[in-house]
């Protein structure tokens, strides 16, 4: 399965941001980067199932609101304690202004 | 042979610190001794998910696999005894001893006790994971649980013991609860959520006497009022764990005494966490001792840094945070050092109070609200705080200022 799906349109987030989005039961974080790109993680931190959407985002890197885990959003990879797992990353595309992520 | 590395105190510090001086390229020995039977483990989650979820169980910080993996030794249910600094050599309660090159205390801290006659079995107080199993046997509808003292610990048990339906008495001596370190109005938002859910808190109340049957315990409150619970949970603070450091001849003054390297007066013997006090540079050196989780984690990180010879100075603002029913609190700094109060409302009724010093430099910042609805922000103070940054009044007063946008200032 590769299916594109639309998370959100362009400007609903702001640079250096990040957003929550839902689909079919799974939860998901999209993050708009200082240099004007998308990308998308799992929604949650792998701590303790935080919602990252909640955090702060500087540079590539997002902080968990609860714990300061940190992870690269771009990559997935964890920036030290208290995480230790990455965070799954999906593909990110924009088109006609909407943001699509690969969920499949 | 080297000695290596020896850490006493196997919690969030000590375990944090065993695998800092690994991550940091260390290779020779690393042992941990805890007096404790487990793993080490987060604490946070003993006072929530340990009372409230199904299956009750620790958070270890690390599996024995990983400590074996990176060739950590970890002692369990061990306590040392005595430190023979000359020697650099640890006793242990079970006889043995380990030698050791660099040596880091992180013993934390204990609850303090209630100096009161009358405590018998059913009056328990709440640090370790054995400690929540205990008091979790006895939080099920109906029973009734009295809570002395209306800080964290405490008000964070009674929000768990009224989720399974105990009956939830908490006594505070002081006029309100979270006295210590918590502006007024976020209080007072804590004391009505509590209310709502149902329980009865009773500040200003000292304890007149305190009898325990075995079956059930009596409390008598100054004003005579009496509160008959099958628990008594005791939260009214805690006390560092120093008599080691004591009895070895470092200083103490409110917790190990260490320096801006975490280092006690003996170049070999560093504090970190709960059990050591340190000079604070964001408040121009201010000696703190600071009993939360996050300190512990970055503390036994820079203790493993130093103990490495890094010696680089601690510079973190201080911060935590406490989970009660669906509000989460946040701090960033010490609310103490702020003499006026800037009000930022958020969405959904979440505001952040930001502490500002008499020149005008943002020294802390105090947040509460639905689920993370303050994180964010507050983190960001927290930023600011570290910057010794004095941001514009209305700047942070206002919402649609971004907090940001100061920053880059």
């Amino acid at each position: 399965m590769s299916d594109w799906v639309e998370a959100c349109a362009a400007g609903d987030i702001d640079e250096e941001d990040v957003m929550r989005f839902d689909h079919s039961g799974r939860t998901f974080a999209i993050y708009r980067s200082p240099d004007d790109e998308y990308f998308a993680t799992d929604g949650l931190c792998t701590h303790e199932k935080v919602h990252l959407a909640d955090g702060l985002v500087m540079d590539d890197i997002i902080e968990c609101p609860k714990h300061n885990g940190r992870f690269n959003y771009k990559t997935g990879d964890a920036r030290g304690a208290p995480v230790c797992v990455n965070l799954k990353t999906y593909p990110v595309k924009v088109d006609a202004g909407k943001i699509l992520i690969q969920i499949g | 042979m080297q000695a290596g590395m020896l850490i006493i105190g196997a919690g969030e510090c000590g375990g944090r610190a065993a695998l800092a001086l690994r991550d940091l390229g260390f290779e020779g020995p690393v042992t941990l001794v805890g007096d404790e039977p487990h793993l080490p483990y987060e604490r946070p989650p003993l006072s929530k998910e340990a009372m409230t979820g199904t299956a009750p169980a620790i958070k270890a910080i690390a599996t024995d696999a990983l400590f074996a993996e990176r060739s950590i030794r970890h002692i369990h249910s061990v306590r040392a005894v005595a430190i023979d600094r000359a020697g650099h050599v640890v006793q242990l309660s079970d006889g043995s001893s380990l030698s050791y090159d660099k040596l880091l205390l992180a013993t934390g801290s204990v609850p303090r006790q209630l100096p009161m006659p009358g405590l018998g079995g059913r009056c328990v107080y709440l640090r370790t994971f054995n400690d929540a199993l205990a008091i979790r046997a006895h939080l099920s509808a109906g029973n009734r649980v009295a809570i002395i003292g209306g800080g964290f610990i405490g008000l964070e048990l009674a929000a768990s013991a009224r989720k399974l339906g105990a009956t939830v008495t908490v006594i505070e001596a002081q006029p309100r609860i979270l006295m210590r370190g918590v502006p007024a109005e976020i209080a007072e938002i804590i004391h009505k959520a509590h209310e709502a859910e149902g329980v009865t808190i009773r500040t200003g109340q000292g304890i007149a006497a305190i009898a325990d049957d075995g079956k059930e315990v009596a409390i008598t409150l100054a004003d005579g009022q009496r509160i008959v619970a099958d628990l008594v949970v005791i939260g009214i603070g805690a006390v560092p764990v120093t008599a080691l450091a004591a009895e070895a001849g470092l200083a103490i003054d409110n917790g190990i005494a260490v320096d801006e390297h975490l280092r006690t007066a003996d170049p070999d013997i560093f504090a970190a966490g709960d059990c050591c006090s340190f000079p604070l540079a964001v408040y121009g050196g201010r000696r703190v001792r600071l009993e939360a989780w996050r300190n512990a984690q970055e503390q036994g990180a820079l203790a493993a840094k130093n103990m490495l010879g890094a010696g680089e100075a601690h510079a973190a603002v201080p911060w935590f945070w406490s989970d009660q029913y669906g509000l989460t609190l946040q701090i960033a700094g010490l609310s103490d050092e702020g003499k006026s109060i800037v009000r930022r409302d958020l969405d959904d009724g979440a505001f952040i109070l930001f502490h500002l010093a008499e020149d005008g430099r943002l020294v802390a910042a105090s947040g509460i609200g639905p689920g993370n609805a303050v994180a964010r922000d507050i983190r960001l103070a927290e930023m600011l705080i570290a910057k010794r940054a004095s941001p514009a009044p209305e700047a942070l007063g206002a919402q649609a200022v971004k907090l940001k946008s100061l920053l880059a200032a």
